[in-house]
C-alpha cells in the first residue's frame, strides 16, 4: 500500500509533494501551511465537483485517485499508517467472507446440476413406461367391450326373470288375500290391517275381475268383508264400546264404504244413549222432581260445585268429543249437513240445562255463594268451549241459565235480610218487654237503635259483597252484557238494595197501620218510637249512603269521573222560583218597545244598553275538567245557536210565542246545569229580543200562561 | 289624530248585508242593506274620506222588503243587486233584483249628511231575476272584471246564470243548473272565480263546496265534507287560480287547492263561533279578512300560501345585471335591503269593536289597506290594515 501511495504522490500537484516533502524532512517552518491548505484545498475541489462524494470508500461514485490524494495531503504518517492497517484488516476480512460464500454457493450449485442430471436420466425411463401403459389400456378396452356385448343377451334375460318374478309374488299375495283377510278380520283379530289390505288389494281384484280366478278371489274377500261389516255393525250396538272405540268402528265401516246416512243415524243413537246414560247418572243423584215441592228433600250428596265439575267434564267434554268425531267422519258426505248433529247436541243439552236448574233449585239455603258462582264459571267455560264447536247447541239458553240462578241467588238474599231484620226486631221486642230488674234499667232505646241499624247495615254490606262475586273481574260470564248492565242495575241496585228499603217502609208502617183486630198484640209503643227513629235516619243518611256504595261497588258511572266544579250563584230550586216569578213581573216590558211604532229605535237603544252592562260572553271558551264547566260550555253553545238560528227566521205570532215559551222553560230548568247563570239569562234575553224582532206579528203570549205551561211541564 | 284608529258608523236597523262599490276604485265607497220586518229598509251609501278621517253617508229607500244580499256591478258604478225577503199573505219568499241608483249619488255627494238623510231618495228598479219556478234566492253574483251584463244567482238547489240586456232593463236566463240529491239542498252562498277567463264559480251548500263550469253548467270538483258544519261563505285567491278559501259553522277557516281537494292547504281556527265570511284582498293575497258570530274580526297573514315570494329569495337576474363583474366580492358585499326577514303565517289583528255578531266583512275596491265590516246591531266599522305590516308587505 505504501508503494502505491507513494506511485500516486508522482502525480500530485506542486503544493502536494511540498507538503509530502515538509512532512518527509520534518522541518516544521512551512507546518501553519498544512492546516491552511486542508483547509482551502478540498474545499475548492469539492465545490468544482459538486455533491457526489468521491472520497467516499463505500459511495458509488468513489474514486481511488481522489481518495488517496485526500488521505494523503490530509493526514499525517502515523494515521496514514494506522489507516493502511485498517484498509489491510477489511480487505482481509472481505476476501475471506467472500471465499466463504463461494464455497457454501459452489456446493449448492453443485448438488443442483447433479439433481439435474439425474432427473434427465430417470425422465428417459419413464417415459417407455408411459407408452407401455397407454398400449395395454388400449388392449384392456377393447376386450371390456367385447365381454360386455357378450353378456348383453343373458342380461336383459336377466331382468325378465325378475319382472315375472315380481309379477308372481304379487299373484301369490293377492291369491293370499283371503287367507289373510280371513284371519286378520276373524273376532278378535285386527280388523284395521284386514281393512288395510282390503283397500290394496280391492283395485286390482276389481280391473282383472274378468278373470275367473281373481273373480273367485274378489268374491271370496267380499263375503269376508261383509262378514266383517256386520260384525263392526253388531259391535256398533254394543254398549260399552267407549267413545274412541265408537269412532274407530264407525271410520272403519264408512271406509267399508257403507252407506253414511245409515251409520250416520246408527252413530248418533249409539252416542246418545252413552250420553243419555250420563245425563241419567246426574239424575240419579237429584231427588225425584217433586212437583208439589213441598216435601223436604234431603240435602243433595255433593256439592253444586262437584255436580256441575262431574256433568261438564262427562256430558260436555263427550259431547265436544262426539261433535269433534262426527265432524271429521261425515264432513263432506251426503245425508249429514242438515243440522242433524245441531239436533241432537241441542236437544241433549237441553236436557243437561234442565237437570241443571234442578240441581241449582236444591240450593235452597244460601250455601256458599263463591261455591255457587265457581260452579256456574266452570259451566259457563265449558259451555263456551261446546259452542265453539257447535253454535246452535243453545248459548242463549245457557246465558239465561247463568242469570237466572244469579237472579234467584239474590233474591234468596233478599229474603235472607228480611228474615234477618225480623228477627232482629224480635230481639228488640224482646229486649223491650222483658222484666227489668229492680233498680237497673234495662238496655235504653238508643242502644237498642244502635244495634239494630248496625247490624242491619252490616248484614247488607256482607250480602252486596257476596252478590260482588258475580261481577267478579275472573269470573268469565261477567262478561256478558246482562252481567254487565242489567244485572247491576235491575238485580242488585233495583231488586235487592232498594226493594229491601221498600220493604223496610212497610213493614215498619205496617206495625204502626195496623191495630190489634187479628188479635195480634199490638207493638208496643217503644217498638214503635224506634222504628220511626230508624226510617228517620234512613231517609236523612242511610239510604243514600248505602245507594252510593251499591253504585260504587257495581261499575260506576260517567259522570262520577267528574267532580262537580264551583257554581257562582248557587241558589236553590225554590228560591230560584220566586226569583222567576219577581222577574215576570218586568218581563213583559222586554217586548214593549218593539210594538210601538213611534220608536222603531227604541229596542235598539235597550239592547245596547244592556249590552253595556254585560261583559262579552266568549262562546267557546276553555273548559275545565268538571262536570259544570263542560255543561256551561254546552249550554253556551246551544243557545248561542239557538240565537243564530232565530235571527236567520222569519217568524209569525205563534212562532215567537213558541220561542217566548222555549225560553222561559230554559231559563227555569237550565240555571242549574250552568257555573254562571247570568250567561244564561244574558243568551235568552238575546233570544228573546232577537226573537221579537223577527217577528211579522209581534203579540207576546200572556206571562201567566207561559208560566202555566212551564209549570205543568 | 291617529291613523290606524277604527272609524265606527252606526245604522239605526239590523243590517246583514254589505259590499264595496266594485266599479269605484278611488274613493271608498260601501254599500249596506238593512234588516227590518215592520218599516221601509235602506241602503245606506258610505263615502269614506281617507284623509279626514270622517264618514259621509246617502240613504236610498228600499221598500220591497228586508235585504239578505247585495252586490254591486263591476263595470256600473250606479248599478246593484239585491236578494230581498218579500212577505205575502204569512209567506216569505226571497227574490232578488237589479237596481239603479240616482246619477248624483254614484259618484258620492259632498253635501252635508244631515241634508241627506232629511230627504231620502228611492231606487230605480231595473229588473226583476224571476225566481217563481226556482226558490229563494242566496245570493247574486257579478261576473269579476266583466261588462257587468252576465250575473249568476243562486236560488234553493239552482244556479240560473242571467244575461242583462237593454241596458240592464230585461234579466234573460240564458242557463241553469240544479243540484240534485237526497233531501232538501240548499246552496247558501257562492263566488265567482276571476281566472280562467271568468268561466268558473264555486258553491256552497251544507258541508259541501262544489266547482261548477259556467259553460257547461255542470260540476268540475266536489270538496264532501269541507267543514264539519255548514260552509257559510268562499272566497277566491285574487291571484292563485287554483286557490280558495271557506269558512263554516265548524268555527275554521280551511284554504283548499282545488286541484287535490282530499285535505286542505291549511286550516285557521282563530275563531270562537261560526265564521260567516272570509274574504282575500284584492291585491294582497297573504291578507285574509274573517268575521264571526263571537263578535270579532281577525286579519291573518297567510303568507306560506300566498302568491308573494315565501322565505328567502334572492332575484337572479338583478345579481347578473349588478354584479356581474363583481362576482368575487359579492360574498363581502352587504346589502341590507335584500334580506328582509320572512313573515310566518299569522294572526295580524283582532278586531273586537263589534258588539253583536259580525256578518259581514269587506276589502275596500280602492284602498287595499282598508276594510269595512258590519254586525247584525247596525253598526259598521273602517279599519285599516296596520301600518308597520302594510311597509312590510310594500318595502
Amino acid at each position: 500500500m505504501a508503494e502505491v501511495e507513494a506511485a500516486g504522490s508522482g502525480t500530485e500537484t506542486g503544493g502536494g509533494s511540498e507538503s509530502g516533502n515538509a512532512t518527509g524532512s520534518g522541518s516544521g517552518w512551512r507546518r501553519p501551511h498544512g492546516p491552511l491548505q486542508r483547509y482551502y484545498g478540498p474545499s475548492a475541489a469539492e465545490a468544482a465537483e459538486a455533491t457526489p462524494d468521491p472520497a467516499d470508500i463505500n459511495g458509488p461514485h468513489f474514486d481511488p485517485e481522489v481518495f488517496l490524494t485526500k488521505v494523503r495531503s490530509e493526514c499525517r504518517l502515523g494515521e496514514l499508517l494506522s489507516r493502511e492497517a485498517t484498509l489491510g484488516r477489511e480487505i482481509r476480512a472481505l476476501d475471506s467472507d467472500m471465499q466463504t460464500l463461494l464455497y457454501e454457493n459452489y456446493n449448492k450449485f453443485i448438488s443442483a446440476t447433479d439433481t439435474i442430471r439425474k432427473m434427465k436420466v430417470d425422465f428417459r425411463r419413464m417415459e417407455a413406461e408411459m407408452d407401455d401403459l397407454a398400449s395395454n389400456m388400449a388392449a384392456i378396452s377393447a376386450s371390456s367391450a367385447r365381454v360386455s356385448a357378450a353378456l348383453q343377451d343373458r342380461h336383459r334375460r336377466g331382468a325378465q326373470l325378475a319382472g315375472v318374478q315380481a309379477l308372481l309374488r304379487k299373484l301369490q299375495s293377492l291369491v293370499e288375500v283371503p287367507g289373510r283377510l280371513r284371519r286378520w278380520a276373524a273376532p278378535g283379530a285386527d280388523p284395521a290391517r284386514a281393512l288395510h289390505c282390503y283397500a290394496r288389494a280391492r283395485a286390482v281384484l276389481r280391473h282383472y275381475r274378468h278373470l275367473p280366478s281373481f273373480r273367485a278371489i274378489e268374491d271370496e274377500s267380499h263375503s269376508i268383508m261383509a262378514e266383517l261389516a256386520q260384525r263392526l255393525r253388531a259391535r256398533l250396538r254394543d254398549d260399552t264400546l267407549d267413545p274412541k272405540e265408537l269412532t274407530e268402528c264407525v271410520e272403519m265401516l264408512l271406509q267399508l264404504e257403507e252407506p253414511p246416512e245409515e251409520l250416520c243415524e246408527e252413530f248418533l243413537s249409539q252416542a246418545g244413549a252413552r250420553l243419555e246414560a250420563e245425563l241419567a247418572a246426574l239424575e240419579a243423584e237429584l231427588p225425584p222432581s217433586d212437583p208439589s215441592g213441598t216435601a223436604s228433600t234431603p240435602p243433595p250428596a255433593s256439592d253444586i260445585l262437584d255436580f256441575v265439575d262431574r256433568g261438564s267434564s262427562a256430558f260436555v267434554s263427550n259431547l265436544c268429543l262426539l261433535a269433534a268425531s262426527y265432524r271429521s267422519l261425515f264432513e263432506g258426505r251426503p245425508g249429514s249437513g242438515d243440522g242433524r248433529l245441531e239436533a241432537f247436541a241441542s236437544t241433549l243439552t237441553t236436557r243437561y240445562f234442565e237437570l241443571l236448574e234442578r240441581r241449582l233449585a236444591l240450593e235452597r239455603g244460601l250455601g256458599d255463594t263463591s261455591l255457587l258462582v265457581r260452579a256456574l264459571d266452570r259451566f259457563h267455560r265449558r259451555l263456551r268451549a261446546l259452542l265453539e264447536l257447535l253454535p246452535a247447541a243453545g248459548a242463549e239458553a245457557g246465558a239465561a241459565l247463568v242469570a237466572r240462578a244469579a237472579r234467584e241467588r239474590v233474591a234468596r238474599y233478599l229474603r235472607a235480610l228480611q228474615t234477618f231484620f225480623l228477627g232482629c226486631l224480635g230481639d228488640v221486642r224482646q229486649a223491650l218487654a222483658a222484666p227489668r230488674p229492680p233498680g237497673k234499667d234495662g238496655p235504653g232505646l238508643p242502644d237498642l237503635l244502635a244495634t239494630l241499624s248496625s247490624s242491619v247495615l252490616g248484614q247488607l254490606k256482607a250480602v252486596l259483597a257476596y252478590v260482588q262475586l258475580f261481577t267478579a273481574r275472573d269470573v268469565a260470564f261477567a262478561s256478558l252484557p246482562y252481567f254487565k248492565g242489567e244485572f247491576c242495575v235491575e238485580a242488585v241496585r233495583e231488586g235487592l238494595v232498594v226493594a229491601f228499603v221498600r220493604w223496610l217502609c212497610r213493614t215498619a208502617r205496617g206495625f204502626a197501620d195496623s191495630p190489634a183486630e187479628r188479635g195480634a198484640p199490638a207493638a208496643p209503643p217503644a217498638l214503635l218510637l224506634l222504628l220511626a227513629r230508624l226510617c228517620l235516619d234512613y231517609e236523612a243518611t242511610t239510604i243514600s249512603y248505602i245507594l252510593t256504595l251499591t253504585d260504587e261497588q257495581f261499575p260506576p258511572e260517567v259522570g262520577q269521573l267528574f267532580e262537580e266544579g264551583v257554581r257562582r250563584a248557587q241558589s236553590s230550586d225554590s228560591s230560584r222560583r220566586a226569583f222567576s216569578v219577581y222577574s215576570s213581573s218586568r218581563a213583559p216590558g222586554r217586548y214593549a218597545p218593539s210594538y210601538t211604532p213611534s220608536a222603531p229605535m227604541d229596542t235598539h237603544l235597550l239592547s245596547n244598553i244592556q249590552k253595556l252592562f254585560s261583559e262579552r260572553i266568549d262562546i267557546f271558551s276553555p273548559v275545565e275538567f268538571n262536570k259544570v264547566s263542560v255543561l256551561t260550555g254546552i249550554i253556551k253553545i246551544s243557545l248561542k245557536t239557538l240565537l243564530e238560528c232565530v235571527r236567520l227566521r222569519t217568524l209569525g205570532r205563534f212562532g215567537l210565542q213558541q220561542v217566548q215559551v222555549d225560553g222561559h222553560y230554559l231559563q227555569l230548568y237550565l240555571w242549574r246545569f250552568a257555573a254562571d247563570e247570568r250567561v244564561v239569562q244574558g243568551l235568552l234575553d238575546e233570544v228573546a229580543a232577537s226573537a221579537a224582532h223577527r217577528c211579522l206579528d209581534p203579540v207576546p203570549m200572556e206571562h201567566s200562561v207561559v208560566e202555566l205551561i212551564c209549570e205543568r211541564g | 289624530m291617529e291613523d290606524d284608529a277604527p272609524v265606527i258608523y252606526g245604522l239605526e236597523f239590523q243590517a246583514r248585508a254589505l259590499t264595496p262599490q266594485t266599479a269605484e276604485t278611488d274613493a271608498i265607497r260601501f254599500l249596506v242593506g238593512t234588516q227590518s220586518l215592520r218599516y221601509d229598509n235602506q241602503i245606506h251609501i258610505i263615502d269614506f274620506d281617507d284623509e279626514n278621517n270622517i264618514i259621509n253617508k246617502n240613504v236610498l229607500l228600499h221598500q220591497v222588503g228586508e235585504i239578505w244580499h247585495i252586490s254591486a256591478s263591476p263595470a256600473d258604478k250606479g248599478v246593484l243587486a239585491t236578494c230581498y225577503n218579500k212577505t205575502s199573505d204569512g209567506k216569505v219568499v226571497t227574490c232578488a233584483a237589479v237596481w239603479r241608483m240616482p246619477k248624483e249619488l254614484e259618484s258620492g255627494s259632498h253635501e252635508s249628511p244631515d241634508d241627506s238623510s232629511s230627504n231620502t231618495q228611492t231606487l230605480e228598479l231595473l229588473c226583476h231575476l224571476d225566481n217563481t219556478a226556482h226558490g229563494n234566492m242566496a245570493c247574486v253574483m257579478w261576473e269579476p272584471m266583466g261588462d257587468g251584463k252576465k250575473i249568476i244567482s243562486l236560488a234553493d238547489n239552482n244556479i240560473l246564470l242571467w244575461d242583462l240586456q237593454e241596458s240592464s232593463t230585461k234579466a234573460v236566463l240564458s242557463s241553469s243548473s240544479a243540484l240534485e240529491g237526497k233531501g232538501q239542498l240548499r246552496f247558501t252562498s257562492g263566488r265567482w272565480s276571476p281566472h280562467h277567463n271568468c268561466t268558473q264559480i264555486a258553491t256552497a251548500n251544507d258541508t259541501t263546496v262544489r266547482g261548477w263550469d259556467t259553460r257547461s253548467m255542470r260540476q268540475i270538483y266536489s270538496i264532501e265534507n269541507a267543514h264539519g258544519q255548514l260552509v257559510r261563505d268562499l272566497d277566491f285567491n285574487p291571484n292563485k287560480q287554483y286557490y280558495l278559501a271557506s269558512c263554516g259553522d265548524d268555527c275554521k277557516v280551511k284554504f283548499w287547492d282545488t286541484r287535490n281537494v282530499t285535505e286542505p292547504v291549511k286550516t285557521l281556527e282563530e275563531h270562537s263561533h261560526w265564521v260567516w265570511n272570509v274574504r282575500y284582498n284584492h291585491s294582497h293575497d297573504q291578507l285574509i279578512l274573517t268575521g264571526s258570530s263571537d263578535s270579532r274580526v281577525i286579519l291573518s297573514n297567510m303568507v306560506s300560501i300566498s302568491s308573494e315570494p315565501f322565505g328567502h329569495m334572492v332575484d337572479d337576474d338583478e345579481l347578473s345585471d349588478q354584479e356581474e363583474q363583481h362576482q368575487e366580492e359579492k360574498i363581502f358585499v352587504y346589502r341590507p335591503f335584500r334580506i328582509k326577514e320572512p313573515l310566518q303565517d299569522s294572526v295580524i289583528a283582532t278586531y273586537e269593536e263589534h258588539e253583536d255578531s259580525v256578518y259581514a266583512v269587506e276589502w275596500s275596491s280602492a284602498d287595499p289597506w282598508l276594510f269595512a265590516s258590519l254586525s247584525y246591531d247596525g253598526r259598521l266599522v273602517i279599519n285599516r290594515v296596520p301600518r308597520a305590516l302594510k311597509y312590510h308587505i310594500l318595502l
